[in-house]
C-alpha cells in the first residue's frame, strides 16, 4: 500500500487534489481512499489530506502516519509544521517552491520541487496549484499517468476550467526533473 | 465501480430504492447526503426533498409521510439526532417503517464534529432497529435492505456509518440499480395509513390498561427482528453477490481464536489488519463485528465467544458513571459462562484507534481483565 499525505492551506485544494488522485489510480484499475484531516475548513488554516493506493480494497480507516509521499501545496506551512513527520526512509517529497531542490535539508528524503504557482498562475489565473501538481505524479510514479488524471479532471469540472486544469497539470508534469 | 465519496454513494442508493418523501435539515458529518439528495431532486431523481427548519422538522416530516403511506428516508448526525430525540420514539411506538442514515458524531459538549458512536447509542432503548457497518459499500448495500425489513416489520431502522472516516472517504464502490433493488424491494404498501376517505389516529393516547402492551408489542416485534435480518441479509447477499456475516455478527478469525476483540463499525477494518499482522505471527487472534445493536444478537455472540480465553469490547461511547453500553450487552449474553471479558472504551471525538493501538490492546488480552481508556500517545502531527 502507498500512502500519500497533502499538506495545503484551506482554499487551496488539498483536499481536491487527493479525491483526484483517488479517482485517477481507479481509473487505472488500483483500489484507493482518500479523505481529509477531519477538522473544520477555514480558509488559510493549514488543511492535510490523504490517499492510500492498494492492489486490494483499502479496509484501514485512520489518518495516514506514516506516508511514503508527501506533497507540500505550500512551502511556508514548512516553518511551522514538520512535513517530513512519520514519512518513510527514502520517502519522496513534492514542493510547490520557487527553490532548488538542493535549498533543502530534510534528512533522508527523494525531494522534488516545482514551480506550481507560476503555471497556476498562468494557466488558470489564480494561484490555486492542486490540479497542477499532481501532474508531478505523472512523473514520478507507474501507477498513475496523465491520462487517467485528465479523465479524473474531466470528470470534477466543466470542461473550459477542466481544460485549464488539465494544461496546469501538463505544464507541471514537463517542469518536472527527476 | 465507481470513485465516490461515501456520501455520494448513499444518496445514490437512497435515489435507487424510490423514497416517496426525504426530508433532512444538514449536520456535518452527514451534510454530503442531504446535499447529494437535494441535487438528486432538483435533477428530477427525486419526488420529494422537503427542505425544513431543523432535525426535529425532518424527522416529524418523514413520519407524516410515513403515516401517509409513503417510503420515507432521512439523514442526520449527532446533536440533530438529539433534537429528534421526542419524535424517534414516537415513529417506533407507532410502527413506522423509516429509514435513516446516521453519520455518527459525538455529542456536545464539549462541542466536537468528530466520529463516536454516542449519538446513536443514546437512542438504543428508542425501538429503532441499528445496523452499524464497517465500509462504505457496507453501508450502501445496507440501504435497500433496511428499507425492506423496516416495511416488513412495521419498525424503523438506523443505518449507523461513522462520521468522516466513511463519509468523507472517498473509494470504489459499487451501487445497486433500481432494476436490482426493485428484485429485492416491493414498492411499500403499508396495511394502515393515514387517508381522509377512512379516517384514522395513529399514536393514539394510552391508558394503563394499554400502554404497557404497545411497548411489549414492540419489543417482543425488536427480538423478533433477529431471524427477519438473518433472513433478508442472506436473501440480499444472494442478489448482489456480497454478503457481512450473518446480518447481525460477523465473525473475522474469531473460531480458533484464544483472544478476541468486539467491536462495531470502521474500527472493525483497522482490528481487521491487527487480526492479520498478528496471525502472521503465530497469536490466535479474532475479531468478532457486531452489525446489529438492536436487536442485540445475544445468541450468536454467546456461541462465538464462548470458551475463549480473554475477550475484549472496544466502544467509542460510554454511559457515565455505568459499564458502557457494549461491553453491558456482551456481558449479558455471556453471564452463564465464565469468559474473562475487558473494557476498552476510545475513539471518541474522533481520536483514531490505530491499527497499532489494537495491537497494544490484544496484548492486554494476555493478561488480567481490565475496565479502562485507550489511552493515546501525543498526535504525530502539530
Amino acid at each position: 500500500m502507498i500512502e500519500v499525505r497533502f499538506h495545503g492551506r484551506g482554499g487551496q485544494g488539498a483536499v481536491t487534489a487527493a479525491e483526484l488522485l483517488a479517482v485517477a489510480v481507479g481509473y487505472k484499475g488500483w483500489h484507493s481512499q482518500s479523505f481529509p484531516m477531519f477538522g473544520v475548513e477555514r480558509r488559510g488554516a493549514p488543511v492535510q489530506a490523504f490517499c492510500r493506493i492498494d492492489d486490494k480494497p483499502v479496509r484501514i480507516h485512520q489518518n495516514v502516519e506514516t506516508p511514503d509521499i508527501v506533497v507540500v501545496l505550500d512551502p511556508t506551512l514548512m516553518k511551522d509544521i514538520d512535513i517530513t513527520s512519520g514519512l518513510k526512509k527514502g520517502g519522496l517529497i513534492i514542493i510547490n517552491t520557487v527553490k532548488k531542490t538542493d535549498e533543502f535539508n530534510l534528512g533522508d528524503y527523494k525531494i522534488i520541487t516545482v514551480n506550481a504557482t507560476d503555471i497556476a498562475r498562468k494557466e488558470l489565473g489564480v494561484p490555486i496549484v492542486n490540479t497542477a501538481i499532481l501532474g508531478t505524479f505523472a512523473k514520478l510514479v507507474e501507477w498513475v499517468d496523465l491520462e487517467s488524471l485528465e479523465k479524473a479532471i474531466k470528470g470534477r469540472f466543466e470542461q473550459q476550467l477542466a481544460d485549464k486544469n488539465i494544461n496546469a497539470m501538463r505544464a507541471c508534469a514537463d517542469e518536472t526533473h527527476v | 465501480m465507481e470513485t465516490m465519496e461515501g456520501s455520494k454513494g448513499v444518496a445514490d442508493v437512497v435515489v435507487n430504492c424510490e423514497p416517496d418523501v426525504v426530508a433532512c435539515f444538514p449536520i456535518t458529518p452527514s451534510t454530503h447526503i442531504a446535499e447529494d439528495l437535494n441535487k438528486a431532486y432538483m435533477d428530477g431523481k427525486l419526488k420529494t426533498y422537503v427542505t425544513v427548519e431543523s432535525e426535529f422538522g425532518a424527522i416529524s416530516t418523514i413520519v407524516g409521510g410515513s403515516a401517509a403511506g409513503a417510503r420515507s428516508f432521512s439523514t442526520t448526525s449527532s446533536q440533530g439526532l438529539a433534537l429528534m430525540h421526542e419524535v424517534i420514539f414516537a415513529a417506533a411506538g407507532i410502527r413506522l417503517p423509516l429509514v435513516m442514515v446516521v453519520a455518527n458524531r459525538s455529542l456536545s459538549a464539549p462541542l466536537s464534529i468528530w466520529n463516536d458512536h454516542q449519538d446513536t447509542i443514546s437512542e438504543r432503548d428508542s425501538g429503532w432497529l441499528q445496523l452499524y457497518c464497517e465500509t462504505n459499500q457496507e453501508v450502501i448495500d445496507t440501504v435497500p435492505l433496511a428499507f425492506r425489513i423496516a416495511e416488513e416489520l412495521m419498525l424503523p431502522v438506523m443505518v449507523c456509518m461513522d462520521g468522516f472516516y466513511l463519509t468523507h472517504a472517498v473509494e470504489q464502490l459499487d451501487i445497486p440499480t433500481k432494476e436490482v433493488i426493485r428484485k429485492f424491494l416491493p414498492p411499500y404498501n403499508p396495511k394502515i395509513k393515514l387517508d381522509p376517505e377512512n379516517p384514522i389516529t395513529l399514536g393514539v393516547y394510552a391508558k394503563p390498561e394499554h400502554y404497557q402492551d404497545f411497548r411489549n408489542d414492540l419489543d417482543d416485534d425488536v427480538h423478533a427482528a433477529r431471524e427477519k435480518i438473518k433472513e433478508r441479509s442472506k436473501e440480499w447477499a444472494n442478489i448482489i453477490g456480497r454478503g457481512y456475516g450473518d446480518g447481525l455478527i460477523e465473525k473475522y478469525n474469531t473460531d480458533d481464536a484464544e483472544r478476541v476483540l468486539v467491536a462495531m463499525s470502521s474500527v472493525c477494518g483497522n482490528i481487521k489488519e491487527a487480526v492479520d499482522e498478528l496471525r502472521a505471527n503465530g497469536e490466535k487472534v479474532g475479531l468478532l463485528r457486531i452489525k446489529s445493536f438492536r436487536p442485540f444478537p445475544y445468541d450468536e455472540v454467546k456461541k462465538a465467544l464462548t470458551g475463549k480465553k480473554h475477550v475484549g469490547v472496544v466502544e467509542k461511547d460510554m454511559s457515565a458513571g455505568a459499564f458502557p453500553p457494549l461491553y453491558v450487552d456482551v456481558a449479558s449474553a455471556l453471564y452463564s459462562e465464565t469468559v474473562p471479558l475487558s473494557s476498552f472504551i476510545g475513539g471518541l471525538g474522533g481520536r483514531d484507534i490505530t491499527v497499532n493501538d489494537i495491537k497494544e490492546l490484544f496484548k492486554k488480552l494476555e493478561n488480567e481483565p481490565v475496565r479502562e481508556w485507550i489511552l493515546k500517545r501525543e498526535l504525530p502531527l502539530k
